[in-house]
């Protein structure tokens, strides 16, 4: 691990031009995020500001970028469309209090627990549910609005192939709205949307009630927030760390996210967390120290305070095309190929969980049933025990505990033999049950009048009979 | 002499594999240099269909290990290089780098509308690189 003085200042020149990248490639999606909660556009931009910056301070990644993000306002848009703003302000305050203790308890230790399965179908169900946000707003509109959207993602495609140094749906929408103002065609606006903001963001409470009655409100939404926004930034944190090969403290993230987004609610910024597609721009464009994130959230802020009245003009078909792109890159394509070579149980886990998210609209309840689903099968797979019978040796094969007894105990149901041996070589005992089921089968079968012997136990099995015996 | 392959885990980069060995075969004490790129572009999609960062380390580990044994069985000394980034750009860097006096690569046979779209890493690679490139088709 680097030092401080490293991870801010070992990569500078790298780190203040691949900032500057990432910043400009934050604003196309911080204003569509807002148009997806049914915020202003400053609820978004000062929460891409505050959590760059606060991040790039306490999160355990240098070079992760977080900021407003596609998942954590898609958990909000009911909170806003029920309760308003200053709900979701406060419910942010909140979602940093869990995510604070979450990372304290160590929380980032039980990542392992989530499979790639269930990862699969959070980005896929995030990905699909993106795109089906832009679509009432394209439904039913008239042909110029297609006409923008559909060049707007031609744009995003073809630019990259021939220049890169400026992130192609920047290049779009500027592109695009040139075009619009120029053929003085009419469409919707950010304008429409809310003010862009003139200032930086100021310190305020959310103007809230403060008793249990919020809290009932609110609480879902912060738990939801919070699951959803440790799981991107860790998953985010751990594809940096393979991009890098460095090691990074993943508890320390989730700290820093908790951080970030405590802050951002007192500042009138919705919750936030790591973005995979802007920090991947990052590192792409060289930077790897702290000095990148912050370098973009300053940018992000100095670009919006300056040109303010140019981004109320861009039309909303263009924020919709980006929008589209940000969904299909979201969505991860080789999972059809995934769903042909993993293992059934694999699969299913990954259809259940997008099903379930698109079901609830609720990517935290679809990882969580995904995860417990996914463990089920696991226990279900491991729990498989065989017996081979052959001149009296019973052969054991796989661990033996309480979700394998069952299927032990009736490999005995038969016994011929006056005098046979039970060979656990092969097999493993982990709990009460499996030596309960041992002496199980023993009594029943001395009381026949049968011999049993018991052998190849290994050495912490062995233990563990002694001990419950 | 020291020869480079830049493979993928793809057919045709075996192809190019095996042509760099018989190459080595003719030159004695010829050192193979197996380069394989993990792409930026793929970094996210890879963490996500890998189990954990052991299984992505394995995943790799398989593009290379069917060159290595190949070499192995034509006693050519052989050394591996798994470098990330830009494909393109980290073979470049890397052939130049440590000098190396041949490269090998495979061609994918993309059509125009294809190497417009995909780019074709053979194609960029052969244009920077300061020694002689054979791509294999």
């Amino acid at each position: 691990m680097h030092t401080l003085k490293q991870q801010w200042f070992g990569n500078v020149r790298a780190d203040i031009l691949a900032g500057i990248v990432v910043g400009l490639a934050l604003i196309p999606e911080a204003l569509a995020f807002a148009f997806i909660v049914g915020v202003d556009p400053r609820v978004a931009l000062y929460a891409s500001f505050t959590i760059a910056v606060i991040t790039s301070f306490v999160g355990g990644r240098p070079g992760l970028i977080s900021a407003a993000t596609g998942a954590m306002a898609l958990v909000l848009v009911n909170l806003m469309a029920d309760h308003g703003l200053q709900y979701v302000l406060a419910a942010t305050v909140l979602t940093g209090v869990i995510q604070l203790i979450l990372g304290g308890l160590g929380v980032a230790n039980l990542m392992r627990f989530i499979p790639n399965s269930v990862m699969l179908g959070f980005v896929n169900a995030l990905g699909i549910m993106i795109f089906i946000t832009q679509l009432p707003y394209l439904k039913g509109s008239n042909a110029m609005t297609y006409l923008f959207a559909i060049a707007t993602l031609v744009l995003v495609y073809v630019v990259p192939r021939f220049f890169t140094a400026i992130p192609a749906p920047l290049i779009a929408i500027v592109v695009m709205t040139g075009i619009a103002l120029l053929s003085g065609v009419s469409l919707q606006t950010i304008g429409d949307l809310g003010k862009m903001p003139s200032s930086l963001p100021t310190f305020f409470l959310p103007d809230i009630p403060l008793n249990l009655e919020t809290l009932k409100i609110i609480f879902p939404y912060s738990l939801a927030l919070s699951i959803v926004g440790l799981l991107e930034s860790l998953l985010t944190s751990q594809v940096l760390d393979d991009m890098t090969d460095t090691p990074s403290d993943k508890n320390k993230e989730a700290r820093g996210q908790g951080i970030a987004n405590f802050i951002t609610g007192f500042f009138g910024g919705m919750a936030g967390c790591a973005l995979i597609g802007q920090s991947i721009i990052n590192m792409k464009s060289g930077g790897r120290g702290r000095l990148s994130t912050f370098t973009a959230g300053v940018f992000l802020m100095f670009l919006i305070i300056v040109l303010g009245d140019v981004v109320v003009k861009i039309p909303m078909p263009v924020l919709a095309g980006v929008m589209i792109m940000v969904a299909m890159t979201t969505f991860n394509w080789s999972s059809f190929k995934f769903l042909k070579q993993a293992p059934k149980t694999e699969s299913v886990v990954m259809l259940i969980t997008v099903a379930i998210i698109l079901y609830t609209h609720n990517l935290a309840i679809g990882v969580v049933i995904g995860v417990v689903l996914s463990s089920l099968f696991f226990v279900a797979n491991i729990s498989r025990v065989t017996v081979t019978r052959n001149e009296g040796i019973y052969k054991i094969k796989g661990p033996l505990f309480f979700a394998s007894t069952t299927k032990f105990i009736q490999s005995f149901s038969d016994v011929k033999e006056k005098e046979i041996v039970i060979d656990f070589e092969d097999s493993q005992l982990w709990d009460e049950s499996s030596v309960g089921a041992i002496i199980k089968v023993k009594q029943k079968l001395e009381e026949e009048g049968v011999r049993v012997t018991i052998r190849g136990l290994n050495s912490s099995s062995e233990q563990l009979y002694e001990k419950l015996l | 002499m020291k020869i480079a392959v830049a493979i993928d885990g793809s057919e045709n980069a075996l192809r190019a594999a095996r042509h760099a060995i018989t190459l080595a075969q003719h030159f004695p004490g010829a050192q193979l240099e197996i380069i394989y790129v993990a792409d930026y572009n793929k970094a996210k999609d890879e963490r996500l269909l890998a189990q954990s960062e052991e299984s992505l380390l394995l995943k790799r580990q398989r593009k290379i290990d069917p060159v290595l044994e190949l070499a192995h069985h034509a006693g050519v000394k052989a050394k591996t290089a798994l470098l990330k980034g830009d494909p393109s750009q980290e073979i470049i860097k890397f052939v130049n780098e440590e000098a190396m006096d041949q490269l090998v690569i495979g061609s994918r046979g993309l059509n125009a509308f294809q190497e417009m779209v995909l780019g074709s890493v053979s194609h960029k690679v052969m244009k920077h690189v300061n020694c002689p490139v054979t791509v294999v088709k």
